[in-house]
């Protein structure tokens, strides 16, 4: 068709009348919420319980944007006689979103499985510094972690 | 007293065909032209799929600060819109929208018509020149070469049309519409729909405006209410070019059917069938560079217009 003089024109005339025939794309955000995949990377969760303040993730973190403070505290031996054991207690854990990348590193990195990818993603704020989750609002995140999928009954033997 | 009854009468449909046919034109832009790049448009002005939404922009125009620049000739850069404005208005008091429904019956409608809606142009060049600015000044001149070329090449389209119903009226002319026109006055028909985008300076003819290159061309200094004339004399422009062709080439009021019955339905069903073509060829082509605008009228558009009027000319004889 192109071939002809003017139908080049023509083409072009097509090309927007097929687009006005079809359904547009557009997904209205704010009035319907879109359907991401079920392992949306979205925001970063914390398990309190599984982190043993060993700091890899703070370490490994490209743009140093998780804070972390703790303190020692001896425990009393289990048995008696036993030696006395030193053991991490977390006081804060923090990540600063307005400086993550969202590369993934500190979950992948993580040995105990404390941190984990959260499909939410509406927490935009009109003061940066709001953007540093403390750890309470990272364990809300961590509420919000779809199940882990079920075992593949072929995977492993017995 | 009945006298002046009728003629209140008349201002006032014409005026409230003035101020919601632009309208209706710019909201069916809005709509078409985003639906044609896969959008949705504006959704939200109104509640129903933001049908309010110049309404909106309307009182958003109202509320700006009217700035004129230092430098500029403050009485000339005010006056502007309202002579590129009022122009359309005046061309739509003649266009006659069904048997017997026209404000005023021209016997030179035709000529007023192609006459009054050159003066549109005075207004952009007022505002391209008072504007003291170098980007509007180029849009002026731009402006101006574009209408020296585009002009030409509608006067002869509607020319051929005056010849064959040998009449200037705009009334007579479709009285004298018969469908075999649509054949043999096609040439013209498609110089004066292209001719007529090219005067009003629509996309892909909008080189004056051109604002990938001149900022928004003759309009750059204008804001608030001065803009939102400027924006209203550029849809009104669709609506009376549309209605030209209309009345010229399509027949006007004549439809397939019921045409005495239903002439004003038809005349504005073609008017927005041709506003949506414009529309279309705005959202499908890109803007034409300056030599192309000039190689189209001088090289295309005048030549066939005149090889059009030796045709219609001599059919005419023939049949006389």
């Amino acid at each position: 068709m192109s071939d002809l003089p003017g139908g080049g024109l023509a083409r072009g005339l097509l090309i927007t009348l097929r687009t006005l025939s079809r359904r547009t794309a557009t997904q209205q955000y704010p009035d319907v919420q879109p359907k991401l995949p079920p392992r949306s990377r979205g925001v970063i969760g914390l398990l309190e319980e599984n982190c043993t303040v060993c700091m890899l993730c703070a370490r490994e973190c490209p743009d140093w944007c998780i804070y972390i403070d703790s303190h020692k505290e001896t425990q009393t031996p289990a048995i008696e006689g036993g030696r006395e054991r030193q053991r991490n207690v977390l006081d804060r854990f923090a990540i600063d979103f307005s400086l993550c990348m969202y590369c993934g590193i500190c979950i992948d990195v993580c040995p105990f499985d404390a941190l984990f990818w959260a499909p939410e993603f509406e927490y935009s704020e009109y003061d940066i510094r709001e953007m540093t989750h403390e750890k309470d609002r990272l364990a809300e995140w961590t509420r919000a972690v779809p199940p882990p999928p079920a075992h593949d009954p072929n995977g492993a033997a017995g | 007293m009945s006298d002046v009854l009728m003629i209140g009468i008349k201002v006032a449909a014409v005026l409230a065909a003035f101020l919601t046919l632009p309208l209706l034109v710019g909201q069916l832009e809005h709509k078409a032209m985003a639906h044609m790049q896969g959008r949705l448009g504006p959704m939200y002005a109104g509640g129903f799929h933001g049908w309010a939404q110049l309404v909106a922009d309307g009182v958003k125009f109202l509320q700006k600060e009217a700035v004129i620049p230092a430098a500029a000739d403050a009485r000339v850069f005010r006056l502007a819109p309202a002579v590129a404005l009022i122009p359309y208005l005046l061309v739509l008091v003649v266009i006659p929208i069904g048997p017997g429904l026209v404000a005023e019956s021209l016997d030179a409608g035709l000529f007023f018509a192609l006459a009054v809606t050159g003066v549109g142009v005075v207004g952009m060049l007022m505002a391209a020149w008072a504007s003291a600015n170098k980007y509007s000044l180029l849009g002026g001149l731009r402006g101006a070469a574009q209408l020296l070329a585009y002009e030409l090449p509608f006067v002869l389209a509607a020319a051929s049309v005056a010849m064959a119903a040998g009449t200037l009226s705009l009334v007579g002319i479709v009285e004298a519409w018969n469908p075999w026109w649509l054949l043999w006055q096609a040439p013209a028909m498609v110089i004066f729909f292209v001719a007529g985008m090219a005067e009003i300076r629509r996309p892909p003819f909008d080189m004056p405006l051109a604002d990938s290159e001149l900022v928004f061309g003759y309009l750059t200094e204008y804001g608030g209410l001065r803009f939102a004339f400027m924006l209203l004399a550029e849809y009104a422009g669709i609506v009376v070019v549309c209605a030209l062709t209309t009345v010229l080439f399509l027949g006007g009021w004549r439809g397939p059917f019921l045409s005495n019955e239903l002439g004003p339905l038809w005349t504005i069903l073609k008017i927005f069938a041709l506003s949506f073509v414009v529309i279309w060829a705005r959202v499908s082509y890109p803007r034409l560079r300056e030599d192309q605008l000039q190689r189209l009228a001088w090289q295309g558009l005048v030549p066939i217009a005149l090889g059009q009027l030796v045709l219609t000319g001599v059919v005419v004889t023939v049949n006389s």
